[in-house]
C-alpha cells in the first residue's frame, strides 16, 4: 500500500517537472516561462517530497523534508513574483527611455 | 523501491540539462535566472532522493541549506534586473 503511494506521487512529481521544463523551453515569453517555471517549482517539488515524507514514516528526518517543502511552497512562488516584477520594471523603463511611440498615436 | 528510485534521479537530471539549454540560450536575463530557479529546485528533489537511496541522513540538512541559499541569490539577482533601468540585459 506504501509503495503504490509512493509511486504515484513520485510519477505525478515527475510528470510535473517535465511539463514545466517543456514550457520553459516552448514557451515565447519571459512571463510565460514564468508561469510554466512556478508550476514546476510548486506542484513537482511538493509531489516528490511528500513522496518521500511517505516512504520514511514520521521521524526526525521526515519533519527535516517537510520544513524544506513548507520553505519552498513559500520562497519558490516569491522569488518567480520578483522575476517577473523586475523584468516587467526594466521593460516600462526600456519604453520610457527610447520614446516609443503606441500603434494608435503615430 | 531502489529502481524507482534511480529512475527518477535519472529523469531529472535528464530534465536539468534540457533546463539548461534554456539557461545557456535565453535572450534576456530574467530566461536565464527562471531557468537556474528551476535547476535549483530539481537540485533538492536531487539531493533528497540520493539520501534516501544511500541511507545518509546528514545529506537532508545539505538540501535545506541549497534551498535557502538558491532562494537568496534568486531574490538578489532579481532585484539587480529591476534597478538596472532599462539597460539591455
Amino acid at each position: 500500500m506504501k509503495d503504490i503511494v509512493v509511486t504515484i506521487f513520485l510519477f505525478g512529481g515527475l510528470f510535473f517537472f517535465m511539463v514545466g521544463t517543456l514550457g520553459i523551453i516552448r514557451f515565447p515569453d519571459v512571463f510565460t516561462r514564468s508561469h510554466s517555471a512556478a508550476k514546476c517549482d510548486t506542484l513537482g517539488a511538493i509531489l516528490c517530497l511528500s513522496s518521500l515524507v511517505v516512504l520514511e514514516g514520521l521521524n526526525m528526518v521526515s519533519l527535516k523534508i517537510i520544513l524544506i517543502l513548507v520553505f519552498v511552497w513559500i520562497a519558490n512562488p516569491t522569488a518567480t513574483h520578483l522575476i517577473a516584477k523586475g523584468e516587467y520594471a526594466r521593460q516600462a523603463s526600456l519604453e520610457k527611455l527610447n520614446e516609443v511611440k503606441k500603434h494608435e498615436d503615430i | 523501491m531502489s529502481k524507482l528510485l534511480t529512475f527518477s534521479i535519472l529523469f531529472l537530471s535528464v530534465t536539468i540539462f534540457i533546463c539548461m539549454f534554456r539557461a545557456i540560450k535565453g535572450p534576456s536575463a530574467a530566461d536565464r535566472l527562471i531557468a537556474v530557479n528551476v535547476i535549483g529546485t530539481k537540485t533538492i528533489v536531487l539531493i533528497l532522493i540520493v539520501s534516501f537511496l544511500l541511507n545518509e541522513t546528514y545529506f537532508v540538512d545539505v538540501a535545506i541549506v541549497y534551498a535557502l541559499i538558491s532562494f537568496l541569490s534568486s531574490i538578489l539577482i532579481a532585484k539587480f534586473i529591476g534597478n538596472s533601468g532599462g539597460k539591455n540585459i
